[in-house]
């Protein structure tokens, strides 16, 4: 079994700040982290692996530096791991960025076929959830999103069994090996690693390949050139107001609040998918 | 399955990643194990980084390494309540190579080190607590860590584990610190536009100030204070012994904000946002609290081996210099594949000889005496700032007559042989 996870360097968007002249994100301000959608990936496949055994890859494009999501990868229990790293990559939207993944995964499938591959549900800063079925489109296998569980992988009649979330419950389906997953937090809970993993990644060094050492790959569908989005506008959502605050004794609370609630009869009514 | 080294270091503050550093330089295979999410994260330090040792491991250290300010000026207070006395040096020489300190942040300046470690070969690990060292046959064998499967072998290990290590006292090297051993430090980074700090400290450019305030900055109890500039943030702190702050009934944190609020201090943070909060102990001890330093198949090094030099605000330099002395006993011992106590006392030697236990011994009985005799931080401070404002009023009495009558005043206060006692008492202290 060959599961292949797609990695993602982001800004930590706990921390970062907006740049509030320019509106655009002071990437300098906050640390760059392992797309926290995509640690649950890897674990994912950590836990997959544990049963049927086989090789876990992940791969990331971004600047050099984006090794260090690689080694944060073999932390969680990856075993190889590939970075596309080229100036030509640079500035792609997300049809230029699963452009330039599947072929990444194509040459990756060459030497070891590709089984399952498994993306993050979205990204926490550029947050479109696209890339993932971008590259299911492109290496025309079954895209298959927001997954809450992974209930059975046969890899000898090639097919799984998967939890999708839904508003007002889950979905379970049955595909075909290989397709491609992206994956909800609530999925795993990131293990502990083990010691060994650690030294491991300490030591890893990642494959790094540049846009020359991609085959069949047409570079005008590559990073700003290949990139229709055009960013129109940006700007800050304007800041949450703290709620109505009820205060006084607890009596004079409920009162209070039954008055609201009178008034305000829709706050009661359940949410349903269809209202 | 577990792996087996030449060197495990625990912590990677300055000891531990300068022992790395060099062994991995020697070509020994070393781990580097470190509890923070980073190296620096969780490291606490006024901020004067002194070049000498740090230039000792990285020559030129200072073209690359993230650095603050590099120092041009440092002053030093003797600070009543409205009041203060002030004496100080400043000179262009110190901010042209190869100069002589410079500020740091720690959580970035340790990170920066630690990579250095790294690409001589050591391999680091970060959020990775050691629990013990494992012991066989009374050797240290290697470290059990919080991790599953979390052991790990190595002829030598390092306890590089800061301040009250507790790694060396499950091993029995030291008892429990006293609360006269070790001072509480709390400390604030407030960040301020570099303009500001640069018209307040009137420092030109990067150049940087430190300032060492005593006296009201801890109300009287025996301790210090500062206050550092930063690119675009000052750094400001107080601590005392642990002791002075059970008997004076004080909470650190009350100090600070009693500090920053001084009416000598506040036109400097004015207008300044609070950007960190940080609270730490420092070895006090000095000398007479050095613990045992070589075991077989273990050493010790820095605050973990209680080499501060509070007097001097010397640590991170005696960190670093004990960590490379490590490093060189251990490659010696390397070398006769003997990683005995009598063997790894190398170091120990090493140690005793260098300047950082001289300085040590040299201010041995300062602390103590400071403690012992409150009267020089509760009463010559407040008295010094007072013969100031005498001496320096113009009131139409005579200067001749002003000194008189400040000499009088101070011996009618405590007597001239209790004046004269006191003095020689902290002369014999520091000399
Ligand atoms: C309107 C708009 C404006 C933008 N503006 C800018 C900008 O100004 N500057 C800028 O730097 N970026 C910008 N981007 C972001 C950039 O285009 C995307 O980061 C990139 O194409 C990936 O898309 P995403 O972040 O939405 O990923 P998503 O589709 O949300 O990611 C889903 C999953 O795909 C995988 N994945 C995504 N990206 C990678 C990757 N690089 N390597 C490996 N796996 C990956 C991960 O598994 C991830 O969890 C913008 C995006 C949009 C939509
Ligand atoms: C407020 C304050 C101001 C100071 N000002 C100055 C100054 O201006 N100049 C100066 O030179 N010195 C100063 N010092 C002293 C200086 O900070 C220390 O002497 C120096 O940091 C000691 O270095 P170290 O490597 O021994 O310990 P530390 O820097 O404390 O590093 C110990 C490391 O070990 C890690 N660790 C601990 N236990 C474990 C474990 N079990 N497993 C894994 N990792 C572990 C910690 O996370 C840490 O990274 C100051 C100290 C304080 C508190």
């Amino acid at each position: 079994m060959h599961i292949v996870v797609c990695v993602k360097q982001v800004p930590d968007t706990k921390i970062i700040k907006i740049n509030p002249k320019t509106n655009t994100l002071d990437r300098r301000s906050a640390p760059a982290i392992l797309n926290p959608y995509d640690a649950h990936a890897v674990q994912e496949a950590v836990k997959i692996r544990n049963k049927t055994g086989g090789t876990i890859s992940v791969l990331s494009m971004g600047p050099p530096q984006a090794v260090a999501v690689i080694k944060k990868s073999v932390e969680i229990g990856a075993d190889l791991g590939y970075l596309i790293s080229d100036r030509a990559f640079a500035g792609a939207d997300t049809l230029a960025t699963s452009y330039a993944l599947s072929k990444a995964l194509e040459k990756i499938s060459k030497d070891n076929p590709i089984d399952l591959v498994i993306c993050g549900k979205h990204a926490i800063d550029g947050d479109t959830g696209q890339v993932g079925p971008g590259i299911a489109r492109r290496l025309d296998i079954p895209p298959i999103t927001n997954v809450i569980e992974v209930s059975e992988v046969n890899k000898e009649e090639k097919y799984v069994h998967i939890k999708r979330k839904q508003i007002d419950g889950y979905e379970v389906i049955q595909s075909q090996l290989p397709c491609l997953l992206t994956v909800e937090k609530e999925i795993n809970d990131i293990e502990y690693a083990p010691l060994t993993n650690m030294i491991n990644a300490a030591r890893y060094e990642p494959v790094i390949w540049s846009v020359n050492d991609l085959e069949d790959v047409d570079k005008t569908q590559l990073g700003l050139k290949g990139s229709p989005t055009i960013v129109g506008k940006m700007f800050s959502p304007p800041k949450l107001e703290g709620g109505k605050r009820i205060e006084g004794s607890t009596d004079s609370q409920v009162e209070q609040l039954m008055g609201i609630l009178m008034e305000r009869k829709d706050l009661l009514k359940i949410k349903t998918a269809n209202s | 399955m577990s792996e087996k080294f030449d060197v495990i270091v625990v912590g990677a503050g300055p000891a531990g990643t300068s022992c790395a550093y060099n062994c991995a330089k020697n070509g020994l295979k070393v781990l580097l194990i470190e509890r923070g999410e980073y190296p620096g994260s969780k490291n606490v330090m006024g901020g004067v980084l002194y070049r000498k040792q740090m230039e000792d491991i990285i020559p030129e250290f200072w073209k690359e390494a993230p650095l603050e300010r590099p120092v041009v000026e440092q002053r030093f207070w003797m600070m009543d309540k409205e009041s203060v006395v002030q004496f100080g040096y400043k000179g262009l020489e110190w901010a042209a190579e190869p100069y002589n300190n410079f500020t740091v942040l720690r959580a970035q300046f340790d990170q920066w080190f630690a990579q250095k470690a790294v690409e001589q070969g050591a391999l680091l690990i970060n959020e990775t607590v050691v629990t013990e060292c494992i012991v066989e046959n009374g050797k240290v064998i290697g470290v059990r860590t919080d991790r599953p499967d979390g052991e790990a072998y190595a002829d030598v290990v390092v306890l590089a584990d800061g301040v009250n290590s507790l790694l060396s006292k499950q091993l029995g090297f030291h008892r429990e610190f006293r609360p006269d051993e070790v001072a509480l430090t709390v400390m604030e980074v407030i960040n301020l536009p570099k303009d500001k700090i640069n018209d307040r400290f009137n420092l030109e450019g990067n150049h940087g100030t430190t300032i060492e305030i005593f006296g009201d900055s801890t109300k009287g109890n025996l301790g210090t204070a500062f206050l550092y500039t930063n690119k675009e943030s000052l750094n400001i702190g107080v601590g005392t012994t642990l002791s002075s702050m059970i008997k004076a009934k004080l909470k650190p944190y009350e100090l600070l904000d009693y500090l920053k609020k001084h009416p000598m201090v506040r036109p400097y943070l004015e207008g300044g946002e609070s950007a960190e909060y940080l609270a730490h102990l420092i070895p006090e001890g000095g000398f007479n609290s050095v613990p045992r330093v070589a075991g077989n198949g273990v050493l010790v090094v820095g605050d973990a081996a209680q080499l501060v030099n509070a007097i001097h605000r010397e640590g991170s330099n005696m960190a670093m210099a004990s960590g490379q002395m490590a490093a060189e006993a251990i490659v010696e011992a390397k070398k006769d594949d003997d990683f005995s106590e009598n063997s790894l006392n190398r170091y120990k030697e090493a140690l005793f000889g260098s300047f950082i236990i001289k300085d040590l011994e040299k201010y041995k009985d300062a602390a103590h005496t400071f403690e012992t005799y409150p009267q020089y931080f509760k009463e010559y401070l407040p008295m010094m700032n007072k013969a100031m404002s005498k001496f320096f009023t113009v009131d139409g009495t005579p200067k001749r007559e002003k000194q008189k009558e400040i000499m009088r005043s101070v011996t009618a206060e405590k007597g001239t042989f209790k004046v004269m006692q006191d003095i020689y008492r902290a002369w014999k202290a520091v000399k």
